[in-house]
């Protein structure tokens, strides 16, 4: 049961940063194989503002969202905008090598140390009948979960959200309806990296913080868009909870050294038996 | 002269599909543009809304020269691009899809005008306002995909082939669709395969042949021409 309440915690962690990562492939059809770079960057950002200022993870969220959505926007008017009608492999290296640059200048500026947040506002444990959750895993989960059903009200219920759903259907038909794709564009790495700030900022209260630190969330992440669909937010809440899951009870019944190995046996029969993922758009 | 296009070439890459090619389009006219496959018309829409930038020549609307205009600008100063083979929008609903039709500030403002005005030309589509787009039929999503076009109040609807895959019934209804949008004062600019539809709707025709304009006139010259037969039978 413990197991099964923290796989369902981290579930949720994994299913935001998914999104973010669906959102922009299922807007452009690029994969930012800089994801984990992104959310590494998140951290530090959380962890800097505690050093150097002082404010906790939890207080600097709006700054860390801020400064991950100017990044993201920046990635797209620097970078993206111009790949996107270049060929497949091209747009795989612009990403992988700004997954690249960004690990090599973490770690040149900062250097591959471990680092925490010291004595965080969250801490401590609680218990529901007889279950012992950590308070940082637990409040976490929620505010992920909260900004998951944010991000999907936006896309699915606002006006701004149905232009980004027809720019990723059929750019051309929203462009000549007076939709600018590429301000759509922006918008949509702007989003994609504002989930991954909440989920970085809310894990740096209990994560060790390092320049490789998110390399294997990025890869949880590509298991949970292909799981849940190609470009499907909705369908990276259920992928991203079935990851964590696996996760926690694969390592709780057979041996935690091959949890990672036990999440992409899962990849494998989806790609082998249901290639489309398994939930459609949004 | 609302749209005045002169002269114009296009290329996609070094590779030219246009050469020389000047059209027009006067208010509350219906026009054709005609020509056999792969003979450029859609590509001349195509740069009417700058989806493809011409090399050479202008393109003005409303006396304005709009060759450098991006794409999404051109709703908002009149200009409606049903584009080829409908488009619209598959996993959004008939509303949503015709709510994005009105997606310029002035257009917005107008949205429950417009929609009760299309509704009243399209009832179908209010029966089906919250069924997804994808599930409709083909003729249904054409009827969607104008529309959606004239949610933008536009002064010029360019249409590409509306009548393919059409059965004769739909086909007959949308005719007269056509001439009820130019009624209301809207010019038409319809692409069309079919000369003897083509030109039993519109006032003036364009023919396209190669990327070249072969031929242009009142539609009653251009009925008996030969040339036109020439281009569309190849004798
Ligand atoms: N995106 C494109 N890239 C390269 N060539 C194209 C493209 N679209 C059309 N063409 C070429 O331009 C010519 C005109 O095409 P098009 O305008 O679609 O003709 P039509 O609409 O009259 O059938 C054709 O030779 C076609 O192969
Ligand atoms: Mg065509």
């Amino acid at each position: 049961m413990q197991a099964v309440i923290s796989g369902l915690l981290m579930g949720l962690i994994y299913a935001l940063i998914a999104s973010g990562l669906s959102l922009i492939f299922g807007l452009m059809e690029i994969v930012n194989f800089a994801h984990g770079e992104h959310l590494m960057l998140a951290m530090f950002s959380s962890f800097w503002l505690w050093a150097l200022l002082g404010l906790d993870p939890i207080v600097s969220i709006p700054i860390t969202i801020l400064i991950l959505a100017v990044c993201g926007i920046a990635t797209h008017y620097f970078l993206i905008r111009y790949v996107l009608k270049a060929k497949m492999l091209v747009q795989i290296c612009a990403t992988f090598g700004l997954a690249i640059f960004i690990r090599s200048f973490a770690q040149f500026l900062w250097t591959p140390d471990f680092r925490n947040v010291a004595d965080p506002m969250l801490s401590g444990r609680i218990e529901f009948a007889g279950i012992f959750i950590g308070q940082p895993q637990f409040t976490a989960a929620i505010v992920c979960l909260f900004a998951f059903i944010g991000l999907y009200w936006f896309v699915t219920k606002t006006e701004t959200g149905l232009a980004l759903q027809a720019t990723s259907q059929d750019r051309q038909a929203a462009e000549v309806l007076g939709v600018p794709s590429n301000k759509m564009f922006a918008l949509g790495w702007g989003l994609g990296l504002g989930c991954v700030a909440i989920a970085g900022s809310m894990m740096s209260s209990y994560f060790y913080i390092f320049p490789d630190v998110g390399i294997n969330f990025s890869l949880f992440a590509f298991v949970a868009v292909a799981l849940g669909g190609f470009g499907s937010i909705l369908g990276c809440l259920y992928a991203g909870i079935i990851i964590g899951l696996v996760e926690s009870l694969g390592g709780l019944l057979i041996d935690p050294s091959f949890k990672l190995l036990y999440v992409f046996a899962i990849y494998l029969l989806v790609v082998v038996f249901k290639p489309q993922g398994m939930f459609g758009r949004y | 002269m609302l749209l005045d296009i002169q002269n114009i070439d296009v290329l996609y890459d070094d590779f030219q599909v246009i050469w020389d090619v000047s059209l027009n389009v006067k208010e509350g006219e219906m026009v054709a543009l005609l020509g056999p496959n792969g003979s450029g018309k859609s590509t001349i829409l195509n740069t009417t809304s700058n989806l493809i930038t011409p090399k050479k020549g202008s393109i003005k609307f409303n006396g304005e020269e709009i060759s450098n205009l991006p794409t999404f600008k051109r709703t908002e100063i009149g200009i409606s691009h049903v584009l080829e083979r409908r488009r619209v929008f598959p996993h959004l609903t008939v509303l949503q899809n015709l709510n994005l039709g009105a997606y310029h500030p002035k257009a917005k403002e107008m949205r429950q005008d417009s929609l009760e005005k299309i509704y009243k030309i399209f009832p179908k589509l209010s029966q089906r306002e919250d069924q997804l787009a994808s599930t409709m039929s083909g003729g249904e999503q054409q009827m969607l995909a104008i529309a959606r076009g004239l949610m933008g109040m536009p002064k010029l609807l360019m249409v590409d082939e509306p009548f393919l895959g059409l059965s004769p019934m739909v086909t007959k209804d949308l005719i007269n669709i056509f001439k009820n949008i130019v009624e209301n004062g809207i010019s038409i600019l319809f692409v069309e395969q079919n000369v003897r539809l083509a030109l039993s709707m519109a006032t003036r025709g364009f023919v396209l042949e190669s990327g070249r304009l072969v031929i242009s006139g009142d539609s009653k010259d251009l009925i008996d021409s030969g040339e036109v037969r020439r281009v569309f039978l190849g004798n």
